[in-house]
């Protein structure tokens, strides 16, 4: 390949970095709050209501990411806004697919249910490993239960689920490519497209730099955040 | 004039009765010693009184606020939410793990609560948060984390962070048995010169020799039950019940 051409393939390929940082980053934006709510729910004392949330992050841990993707695909574009709970079964049932700009939000779906799974466990172990003694500290200090929660048990949550919170949007970087199944047009998309038109392995190999550089910069991102929160321990 | 009176107050988790028919009352500025062996309810007697623990039966005033009473038909009933947080306010507790917030500089942990909770002004609390670390000899640790400092240190900014509320009884819960023995010194230093400022005050203790010093009345719990209660020198003397006597032998070896 002549020297232009590798520059013009770089750019071409680096526009489709941006899809991909889109799904990444609306997925975080999302999954985090969403994880947190799960966690919460997941501990509350009402039996039916942990139980729920319980069997939705089985499902969401237990089955292939891709397979969720695939099924929002079918099933999200389907959905109407004044859908009742009978119409929206029937037609998950019976999804079918209409193509355009709903895939990016049914790929977002899918993600956001699947991620907020995997950092609702984070969470859960964090608040749970957070000793009794600081809500009854808090508690003989007249603390409200979420002035409790918000400004002495989140706090130490978030420097204990740093580690494991950083090796899940590491992963997602990575994920993100399963959107292509349902043709998302991201890196992979393009990746493959030009390496089959150009009949080489380059377009593959860049788009494997590209996403090793954006993982390591959340791995320098993340070991930064973690020094920051070393003032105590 | 009462700072705390109890009456005939149960508590039970599940079948085991930890307190049964618990009765006792504490003066303004008196200073009451809990003893008694492992397991015999102290904890979950302050636990009650806190409010960390419910009650199941009883009553329950502090300073004259009833939190817990007994209402028409003979069932035990708390007082309602409002009258709750507010007796809270006015009872402080000192754990035995000190139970600082990690995350917070020594003067966060002792500010916190009364901007957060009495909305005192920032630079109010701070000032005061000041004034109480001198009096306890921590002036130069505010800015220090929990984790930077001794078990003694700890737990005497654990007491400035209770006292900080300007509770009108304070409760201690083995306030030294964390520490090691050379450290337990410093703490029972600083409850004295807090009894001597004429603090009211509940200490469950295994420092034998600092509850008959410091202590106006000393009560010896025993599954759950106050077997006496009394003046230092009579359970400390040769009056006291065989079993008090049994139980203080082990001390004094
Ligand atoms: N949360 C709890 N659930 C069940 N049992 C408890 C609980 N807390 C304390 N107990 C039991 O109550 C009894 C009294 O405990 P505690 O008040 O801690 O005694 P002490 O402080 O005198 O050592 C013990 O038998 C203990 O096992
Ligand atoms: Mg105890």
């Amino acid at each position: 390949m002549a020297k232009d051409d590798m520059l013009t393939l770089l750019k071409l390929m680096l526009e489709y970095v941006l899809p991909t940082l889109k799904l990444f980053a609306f997925t975080l934006l999302f999954s985090i709050p969403a994880g947190m709510i799960v966690a919460l729910l997941k501990m509350c004392k009402i039996k039916p209501i942990s139980w729920l949330t319980n069997i939705y992050i089985l499902i969401m841990r237990g089955t292939p990411l891709m397979l969720q993707v695939i099924v929002a695909f079918y099933f999200i574009p389907t959905v109407q806004k004044n859908d009742s709970a009978p119409e929206l079964l029937r037609k998950f049932l019976s999804g079918v697919s209409i193509r355009g700009n709903y895939i990016f939000w049914a790929v977002l779906v899918a993600f956001v249910l699947n991620y907020a799974a995997y950092f609702a466990e984070i969470f859960r172990g964090g608040i749970e490993s957070i000793p009794k003694g600081q809500y009854e500290a808090a508690g003989a200090l007249g603390f409200s239960r979420l002035q409790t929660f918000f400004r002495i048990i989140l706090p130490q949550v978030v420097k204990r689920v740093i580690p494991a919170s950083s090796n899940e949007v590491i992963t997602l970087v990575k994920d993100t490519s399963l959107a292509n199944t349902v043709g998302y047009m991201e890196l992979i998309y393009i990746a493959e497209t030009q390496s089959s038109r150009l009949s080489s392995l380059v377009p593959l190999f860049m788009a494997g730099v590209m996403y090793f550089v954006m993982a390591s910069v959340l791995t320098l991102l993340f070991s930064f955040i973690e020094k920051k929160f070393n003032y105590y321990k | 004039m009462a700072m705390l009176e109890v009456k005939n107050l149960s508590k039970s988790f599940d079948e085991l009765e930890v307190l049964k028919d618990i009765s006792f009352d504490v003066q303004k500025g008196e200073v009451v010693a809990i003893i008694g062996p492992s397991g015999s309810g102290k904890s979950t007697l302050l636990r009650c009184i806190n409010q960390l623990e419910k009650a199941n039966g009883g009553e329950i005033n502090v300073c004259g606020t009833d939190m817990l009473i007994k209402n028409a038909k003979g069932k035990t009933v708390y007082a309602d939410s409002k009258v709750l947080r507010a007796i809270r306010l006015k009872t402080g507790l000192v754990f035995q793990n000190f139970n600082l917030f990690p995350h917070m500089s020594v003067l966060r942990n002792i500010t916190e609560a009364p901007v957060c909770v009495l909305k005192q002004n920032k630079e109010d609390a701070k000032k005061n948060a000041m004034s109480l670390l001198k009096k306890m000899g921590l002036e130069t640790k505010a800015d220090s984390y929990p984790c930077e400092l001794s078990g003694g240190q700890q737990q005497r900014v654990s007491i400035a962070r209770a006292l900080a509320l300007s509770p009108e009884i304070l409760f201690f819960d083995e306030p030294t048995s964390a520490l090691d023995p050379e450290l337990t010194g410093e703490i029972l230093k600083v409850i004295k010169s807090l009894a001597a400022d004429g603090m009211t005050m509940v200490i469950v203790t295994h420092e034998m020799a600092f509850a008959r010093d410091v202590a106006d009345k000393v009560i010896f719990m025993e599954h759950g039950y106050i077997v006496e209660m009394g003046a230092p020198e009579q359970l400390f003397g040769e009056n006291a019940s065989d079993r008090v006597k049994q139980f203080l032998q082990r001390f004094n070896s």
